[in-house]
């Protein structure tokens, strides 16, 4: 399983086009009892744990469309990393 | 405006905040108020590569201070006229209609923005496939009314993409649940590391599954952390994931024990 995780890493530092390499200082493996693959969560766990690289339409302001998607998922809390500029 | 905005559904709230401070990339479309030549446009334009000061417009919800930004590229896409196509990557909080107004100042015709475009968040790209409202919609249609998931799982990605763009830690599965309930990260604790990691630097606590834990601040490069058996490595600023998913684990405290 540990195979797994270090493979999805490495897709992480491919999708930021990082050029690590990773060092092992103590080689262990991981229980599959616990947790589980980012992306094979559950579909309500997977739902309130993800990001969602939205393509902004014109017209509603970045607070409309985050307000949007709360409702549309019925969410508590939903939230961009700041805004985009103001509209003309 | 439209573009790439990254949005964070519940769990991820906690760790968006990583992006509002990273750089961004813009497409804008600058209107110049008289014609100039092609050459002066072009290396007027070139001047505000590098630092630049920049005062945050009366419409902002920011403090109206001096600040100085970093304009890391401009290029020019098209020039028609009047008009000026062209991208630019950004420190965050630089804003790309003061910058059209500047450059407007420097040619002596001024300029506005007409039209802005944000085409990046850090490594979050226009090109990477972004999700519009329209796809969003669908996707949920196909999961309340036929139990299909694949489009969700399509559009929607695990919050560890967040924080793909930082030098990343891969803990012992033994220290995942101390970690979620507040404790620094120990250099027992670390089972495989980025080469990369430097003093200081932001980093990405992860399990051996890829799962987000924390993010913390590195007090030692990746060569000392892996040279050094005790002793904290990384100071934690946010707790990610929750407690009890991982067990608690004694039989590490039991090993302390016997070896002193």
């Amino acid at each position: 399983m540990k195979e797994k995780g270090i493979e999805f890493i490495k897709s992480l530092d491919r999708a930021a086009n990082l050029d690590h390499e990773y060092i092992v200082k103590y080689d262990e493996d991981t229980d599959e009892k616990f947790g589980s693959l980012p992306y094979a969560r559950l579909i309500q766990e997977h739902i309130r744990s993800s990001l969602i690289v939205l393509d902004k339409p014109p017209g509603p302001t970045s607070h409309e469309v985050v307000a949007w998607i709360k409702k549309m998922f019925n969410l508590e809390k939903a939230g961009h990393g700041g805004t985009l500029e103001l509209s003309p | 405006m439209t573009g790439v905005l990254p949005i964070a559904l519940e769990k991820a709230t906690k760790v968006i905040g990583v992006l509002m401070h990273s750089y961004k990339e813009y497409v804008a479309l600058m209107e110049l108020h008289d014609y100039v030549d092609r050459e002066k446009v072009l290396s007027v334009m070139s001047m505000f590569i590098g630092k630049i000061y920049q005062r945050p417009p009366l419409r902002s919800s920011v403090k109206r201070s001096l600040r100085i930004k970093e304009i890391y590229s401009i290029d020019v896409i098209e020039i028609e006229g009047r008009h000026v196509l062209f991208r630019v990557k950004c420190e965050s909080g630089t804003y790309v209609r003061k910058l059209c107004h500047d450059i407007g100042l420097v040619l002596g015709v001024e300029a506005h923005m007409r039209e802005l475009r944000r085409t990046g968040v850090a490594h979050l790209t226009e090109d990477k496939d972004l999700v519009t409202m329209h796809e969003l919609s669908e996707a949920l249609y196909l999961w309340n009314n036929y139990k299909d998931e694949t489009l969700l799982r399509k559009y929607l990605l695990p919050m560890e993409h967040i924080v793909a763009f930082l030098p990343k830690i891969l803990i012992k599965d033994s220290a995942v649940d101390a970690i979620a309930h507040g404790a620094q990260l120990a250099a027992p604790g670390v089972a495989i590391l980025s080469n990369k990691i430097g003093k200081g630097d932001r980093v990405a606590i992860m399990t051996l599954k890829g799962e987000l834990v924390a993010i913390g601040r590195a007090l030692m490069n990746a060569n000392e952390i892996l040279a050094t058996e005790k002793g904290i490595v990384v100071k934690i600023e946010r707790v990610i994931m929750d407690p009890n998913i991982y067990p608690k684990t004694w039989r590490q405290n039991k090993e302390l024990i016997k070896s002193n």
